[in-house]
């Protein structure tokens, strides 16, 4: 056990980097996945298809063919990137069809009338959605969002695996190959700073839960 | 055959002339509206104008189409065939052009429809702020006068869930009265309410049908019919079978499904 303890710096900045990497994503992945559950409801139907497609590309393909067709895809095409921004990318893209999916859920909860009402004063879809439907769709789809979220902080470790260095389990392979260390002890380092991560998150999203109840 | 539906012998009596194109009075016409619920025939060839401060009431049994005509009036049904004008312009068929004009149709719904995560103010004034991009300020004053008005000022900061059903019903008029609409809809506005909240909304009703606002009401309230109608629209199977003054259709009506609807519904 000497290891954690002797390389607390090392699981220490590991754990600052991965929770970077999770806040970004997070933010990311809402962002994107809102857009994309936006295109999936809207009257227009192109924008309907796009966002059909979109889903049943990345949410069918595994995240790893996803990370490596940005990482090894898109400098073909002229686009290079560090690992880095290439990995965060990859985990956005791949989480924001789940994030989608989520809150189509919670928009199919929202009752017809609440829409309707808005567009009866005149509400464009686009205020509709930005005031009356995404709001409580939210809020509605909590619970789902939330495992999705926590699923992207877990999956965000693919990106030491894959050679982004410096987050948890970048320093993990760091600490085991290079450095010989005991893997049992440093993958029990690693699985409680994660931990640090996924449950704090979970009882945020409990309390947002309980705190976004909607009357009906 | 659908002719001598549409257009019954004492149309005449209604300040108002379905054939004149340039009729200033005229705010809603509807012309040779149909629709189809798949097999459902729920419009069938409805001709209808309201004209500025009338208030139309239109009754029928469950399943004739008067719903449905009440939402095709801001489009929230879409129709088939004919037209639908409001102050002279056909309806818009999407866009922003359907938006701006619903925002001068009010609507009152069946199930109040008040925004669940907003307050009663916020009910009020989203629609000024967000489509008439009204100052916060002024939206709230307008708000805050309008619930005054319908008697619930006092619960303005409570959710929609916390009112009675009488309760939030008057704050859905109030919020389809914020938007000063020229033309006010109603489709059964008690009909979700229990027996003792029924009034509360209906004299809210009543005034402002009193105060000259054009409406068209949905509804199974023949008093309110009697009390406050300019003219009764009666529906049945998908059409209008007659209408006339409430006075005139409430003793003699015309047809005879109208008389057997009457029987039904007045004698007990």
């Amino acid at each position: 056990m000497n290891v954690i303890t002797d390389n607390l710096d090392l699981f220490f900045q590991g754990f600052l980097k991965t929770l970077g990497i999770c806040i970004i994503c997070l933010i990311g992945a809402l962002i994107l996945g809102t857009v994309i559950a936006g295109f999936r409801v809207s009257p227009v139907a192109p924008l309907r298809g796009v966002g059909t497609t979109y889903v049943n590309l990345v949410r069918n393909c595994p995240l790893t063919v996803v990370l490596f067709f940005i990482a090894f895809g898109l400098p073909e095409i002229g686009i290079n990137q560090s690992y880095y921004v290439f990995g965060c990318a990859a985990l956005i893209v791949y989480t924001a069809a789940f994030v989608c999916e989520a809150l189509r859920s919670g928009i199919n909860a929202i009752p017809a009338g609440q829409a309707e009402a808005a567009r009866a004063i005149g509400l464009t879809f686009t205020q509709n959605l930005g005031s009356i439907i995404l709001p409580q769709a939210f809020r509605t789809a909590i619970p789902p969002v939330g495992s999705v979220i926590i699923a992207m902080f877990k999956n965000s470790a693919i990106l030491g695996a894959f050679g982004v260095s410096g987050d948890l389990l970048g320093n993990a392979i760091l600490l085991t190959s290079s450095r010989g260390q005991d893997p049992t002890a440093v993958y029990l380092g690693i699985g409680f700073f994660f931990l640090l991560i996924t449950i704090p998150a979970g009882l945020i999203l409990q309390y947002l839960e309980r705190k976004a109840v909607i009357l009906r | 055959m659908t002719a001598e539906n549409v257009a019954p012998g004492d149309d005449s009596a209604t300040p108002k002339s379905v054939n004149e194109p340039g009729d200033q009075a005229a705010l809603v016409r509807l012309t040779g509206v149909n629709k189809h619920f798949g097999a459902l025939h729920v419009l069938r060839d409805i001709n209808l104008t309201v004209t500025a401060g009338e208030v139309v009431v239109v009754i029928g049994p469950s399943g004739s189409g008067k719903s449905t005509l009440c939402r095709t009036i801001n489009r929230l049904e879409t129709i088939d065939a004919g037209t639908i004008e409001l102050d002279g312009r056909p309806l818009p068929e999407e866009g922003k052009a359907l938006a701006n004009l619903r925002s001068d149709v009010g609507m009152v719904f069946q199930s109040f429809n008040l925004f669940a995560h907003k307050t009663v103010l916020e009910n009020v004034t989203l629609g000024p702020i967000k489509v008439r991009k009204a100052r916060k300020a002024d939206a709230e004053q307008q708000a805050l006068a309008l619930l005054e008005r319908v008697g619930v000022a006092t619960q303005k900061d409570k959710y929609p869930a916390q009112l009675s059903g009488g309760q939030q019903q008057r704050v859905a008029i109030a919020r389809a009265l914020a938007m000063k609409p020229k033309v006010m809809l109603f489709d059964e506005p008690t009909s979700a309410l229990d027996p003792e909240m029924i009034n509360e909304v209906l004299d809210v009703m009543t005034s402002l049908a009193k105060e000259g606002m054009t409406m068209v009401v949905v509804t199974h309230e023949m008093g309110f019919a009697r009390r406050a109608a300019d003219r009764v629209v009666f529906m049945a199977d998908g059409q209008i079978v007659e209408q006339a003054p409430p006075s005139t259709f409430f003793t003699s009506p015309s047809s005879d499904r109208a008389r057997d609807f009457l029987s039904k519904i007045l004698t007990h």
